[in-house]
């Protein structure tokens, strides 16, 4: 047990360490942009007086490692600072945007993951043939078309033509879980049309690899039906590849969806950001850059801790 | 039908081949086999690769491996046509009525699963015997099988068991489900020769104790004449004899079965040691990086020149660890390398042009030793180049030269490896090897990978360069067969130490200590009855003790 929990100490304080890196870069981006926040905040006709006193009074005169440890203090006690612009706390108006974006993610995830999974299970066990074919065209063609496009098809045909579900996906505390749901049933149907394709394929192909492999012959001679085959003696040998796709795209519904919350005008993270990179408030933009870090280190360390603990010669060692 | 357990009749089986700048077309692999097999009774399958004996066997499952099909003649198993059964059918057939122990266990189990869960698999998805039953009869099968804690080594996974024991865990899967007919597909060959005279004999008895009947497929006649009734003799696909045990070893008809018994003729008088060795290999202990033991524990051997040394030893002894630290592949913790009467670097990095030139080496597998994208020509030719300048015209004389004495000649100049057998390319390599004129060559299991002909044709070869080249062997290798038939002088080693150390002669003659006398007598011999006779003795011995 102790190489297993060795290796996963490791990891989990890589991830840290990654996470401090990337907060470093986020920072020193954000200080290298052209531009002048205080001018920003002003306008043009802000005086020099003016200009000089709102600079010290957000410390912009400091010495750029003196405001990034003053940021990362912050950062530590969850104090992720004020907004220029608004003047409010950012950790708040963050908090439920984040758990917004959060729950659109959770529930194309849930759809999402074991349908392209199970996909790619069929589309293995009727290889070259046209159920393997007919799920390739589909999920290539659907990560071909721009992710905006399929959203307008979708807009126009399930919301305008049909009318099954809205187009603008505004959600407030006050719906039920069921109302939330349908409110958010187009972008779900869209991002998951999105990220099926990848996972879909990489299962299909982690799978097919360990078809090659000697044991499978082995539960073939057995006389076992050959999805049990698949199911019970290759896929749990794929779960390594599987599950890495499986948590970039999870990390891409997280970070990657701001043109879909833009889309459908959804109150999430995205389009928190995308309104405050375009009046350059920097503490926001910096707080968003880094939870959206947090977010694809965390995912990426936790495929990196499934596909340890899924080998089993390091969770038995001899 | 009678009441033949498997009665094959005619088999034709085909296989779609791709070579290259060709289009893909079929060509027929087995041309028109027949055979029976009665209850309880052992066939032993034999030839060289490519003879069609894997293939088939898993015929007589109905199952062909890749782009093979069988394409004509009759399969069938307890009197019905099994080619002609449904798909269902031969499901249920598979797993129940037949089942299959391949050559490699540690690949044929899936890492992922518990053994037991595997070994009894079959047997309860056939609807064989119940979950518990299967299970206590697994164990049963472990015990039998001398597998240790018979109780609990199925709650282990594949890889925290030897592989000796995987492969009886394979046995086991393979009788669990009782079934009438068990295809062993060289079940011994990866193993090292003390373990398989215990596989060998587990087979063996658990064949006689249960009566099932079995197809025994390898390439080595002196295990199947341990374990069969019959013997078929194959070659590339057609059938070359057919007949008793006793009749194939002792008279045999065919000169390719005369052939295949009387392999290993080969008799090289051993020479005398030299004054001036050309390598001293002194004290040497080595470990790999970020280990604490020493895979080599203070070794001390020499090479005389023009001489064969042979290193030999199971997998593990630490003999291809040696090669590693004599090449400088592995620095030495502790010693010194003597070589050519100069002290070689401990690193590769020390190492000068000289050096390298006049120590080469040649591999067990020849196929990942050269570059697939370079013709033979290019292959031979480089060493030219870099150690002796050689260019154009003078190159090419050179390289033809060294055709010339591998026996393949120039027409092979411009093929590429994918186009030679694997004994051609085994010969490539040599030619490689001879081209930097080394004074010493370091053979790492050269013949393993080979059939036994081949590899006899190798070592005749070999030893005929030795003569003209006059260049000294340090033979790396795990048959004592081919150490019998071409060492001066021997190294015997054991978990990486050198247990035996001297002259051919004096090596191979008692007294033995203990672990070269279980090395000795554990190679199986080409007579009915040895298997028996050793293990008696064994008994016999250890009731002494």
């Amino acid at each position: 047990m102790s190489l297993l929990f060795k290796l996963l100490a490791q990891r989990i304080a890589l991830g840290f360490l990654l996470l401090f890196l990337v907060s470093i870069l986020i920072f020193a981006g954000t200080i290298i942009l052209p531009g002048d926040v205080a001018q920003s905040i002003l306008g043009q006709s802000a005086t020099p007086e003016a200009l000089a006193n709102i600079r010290r009074d957000l410390g912009l005169n400091d010495p750029p490692v003196q405001r990034y440890f003053n940021w990362l203090g912050g950062l530590l006690q969850g104090d992720l600072g004020t907004a220029l612009t608004s003047g409010k706390d950012i950790a708040e108006s963050i908090g439920k945007r984040l758990g917004n974006t959060l729950f659109l993610a959770f529930w194309a995830a849930i759809i999402s993951v074991p349908l392209a999974i199970l996909l790619g299970l069929i589309a293995v066990r009727y290889r070259e043939r046209w159920p393997d074919k007919l799920i390739s065209a589909v999920t290539l063609a659907s990560i071909s078309v721009p992710e905006f496009l399929i959203a307008y098809v979708a807009i126009f045909v399930i919301s305008v033509r049909l009318r099954w579900a809205p187009s603008v996906t505004t959600i407030n505390d006050s719906m039920s879980l069921g109302e939330k749901l349908h409110t958010i049933s187009i972008p779900i149907a869209v991002l998951t049309l999105v990220v099926l394709a990848h996972m879909m394929r990489m299962t299909r192909a982690a799978i097919l690899n360990v078809m090659q492999s000697a044991y499978i012959e082995t539960a073939e001679l057995k006389g076992l039906r050959m999805f049990t085959i698949i199911w019970k003696h290759a896929l749990p040998n794929s779960v390594a590849p599987v599950i890495n796709v499986v948590m970039l795209n999870m990390a891409y519904l997280v970070v990657g969806v701001v043109v879909i919350e833009v889309v459908f005008t959804y109150p999430g993270m995205g389009q928190y950001l995308v309104d405050h990179v375009s009046k350059r408030d920097i503490p926001v933009v910096q707080a968003c850059g880094l939870i959206f870090a947090a977010v694809y280190i965390g995912l990426n360390m936790v495929a990196d801790i499934v596909s340890i603990i899924a080998n089993p010669r390091l969770r038995h060692p001899k | 039908m009678s009441d033949n357990l498997l009665k094959v009749r005619d088999l034709k089986i085909g296989a779609t081949v791709y070579p290259p700048g060709e289009k893909p077309h079929d060509i027929e692999i087995v041309h028109g086999v027949s055979f029976e097999v009665e209850k309880g009774n052992v066939l032993g399958l034999i030839g060289e690769s490519g003879a069609g004996k894997s293939t088939i066997g898993l015929a007589s499952m109905a199952y062909g491996r890749g782009g093979v099909k069988i394409t004509g003649g009759e399969v069938w198993v307890n009197g019905r046509d099994i080619l002609k059964s449904t798909h269902a059918d031969v499901r249920a057939l598979r797993g129940g009525e037949v089942t299959y122990v391949s050559q490699s266990a540690a690949a044929s189990f899936n890492p992922a699963k518990k053994i037991m869960d595997q070994v009894i698999e079959a047997a309860v998805f056939q609807g064989k015997f119940s979950k518990h039953d299967a299970e206590s009869r697994a164990v049963e099968l472990f015990r039998k099988l001398g597998l240790p804690d018979p109780e609990n080594i199925g709650n282990r996974y594949p890889h925290q068991v030897s592989g000796g024991q995987l492969q009886r865990c394979m046995t086991a899967l393979a009788l669990c489900p009782e079934p009438d007919l068990v295809v062993f597909d060289e079940p011994t060959t990866a193993l090292d020769v003390t373990t398989q005279i215990d596989v060998l004999m587990a087979i063996k008895e658990a064949i006689r104790d249960t009566g099932v009947a079995a197809l025994y497929i390898t390439h080595d006649l002196a295990v199947v004449a341990q374990v069969s009734d019959d013997i078929l003799v194959l070659k590339m696909g057609d059938m070359v004899e057919y007949g008793t045990v006793d009749q194939i070893i002792n008279s045999p008809k065919e000169d390719y079965t005369k052939a295949l018994v009387s392999v290993r003729s080969i008799e090289h008088e051993e020479k005398t040691p030299t004054p001036e060795p050309i390598l001293k290999v002194q004290n040497i202990t080595a470990r790999y990086k970020g280990t604490n033991f020493d895979v080599l524990k203070n070794i001390n051997v020499e090479l005389h020149p023009g001489q064969t040394l042979a290193v030999v030893g199971e997998s593990g002894s630490g003999k291809s660890t040696l090669a590693r630290v004599i090449t400088g592949l592995l620095p030495q913790s502790n010693g010194g390398v003597r070589f050519a009467g100069r002290d070689l670097s401990r690193d590769l990095g020390g190492r000068d042009k000289e050096d390298l030139r006049e120590l080469q080496m040649i591999y067990q597998m020849a196929d990942v030793a050269m570059n697939p994208r370079q013709t033979v020509g290019t292959i031979i030719g480089r060493p030219l180049e870099l150690y002796f300048g050689l260019r154009g015209g003078e190159k090419r004389k050179r390289i033809i030269e060294l055709l010339d004495e591998i026996e393949m000649g120039e027409g092979f100049i411009d093929r590429y490896p994918a186009e030679l057998s694997g004994g051609q390319k085994q010969r490539v390599c040599i030619a490689r090897a001879l081209a930097a004129k080394p004074k010493m060559i370091i053979c790492d299991e050269v013949t393993s990978a080979l059939d036994p002909l081949v590899a006899d044709g190798i070592l005749k070869l070999l030893l005929d360069l030795q003569k003209i080249e006059d260049v000294a062997y340090l033979f790396i290798t795990h048959d004592l067969a081919t150490v019998k038939a071409i060492a001066d002088s021997i190294a015997v080693m054991y978990q990486g130490e050198v247990v035996r150390y001297g002259g051919k002669t004096d090596v191979l003659s008692p007294p033995f200590d203990d672990y070269t006398d279980l090395l000795l007598s554990s190679v199986p011999e080409m007579k009915l009855g040895w298997l028996e006779e050793v293990i008696a003795n064994r008994k016999m011995e250890s009731a002494g003790n």
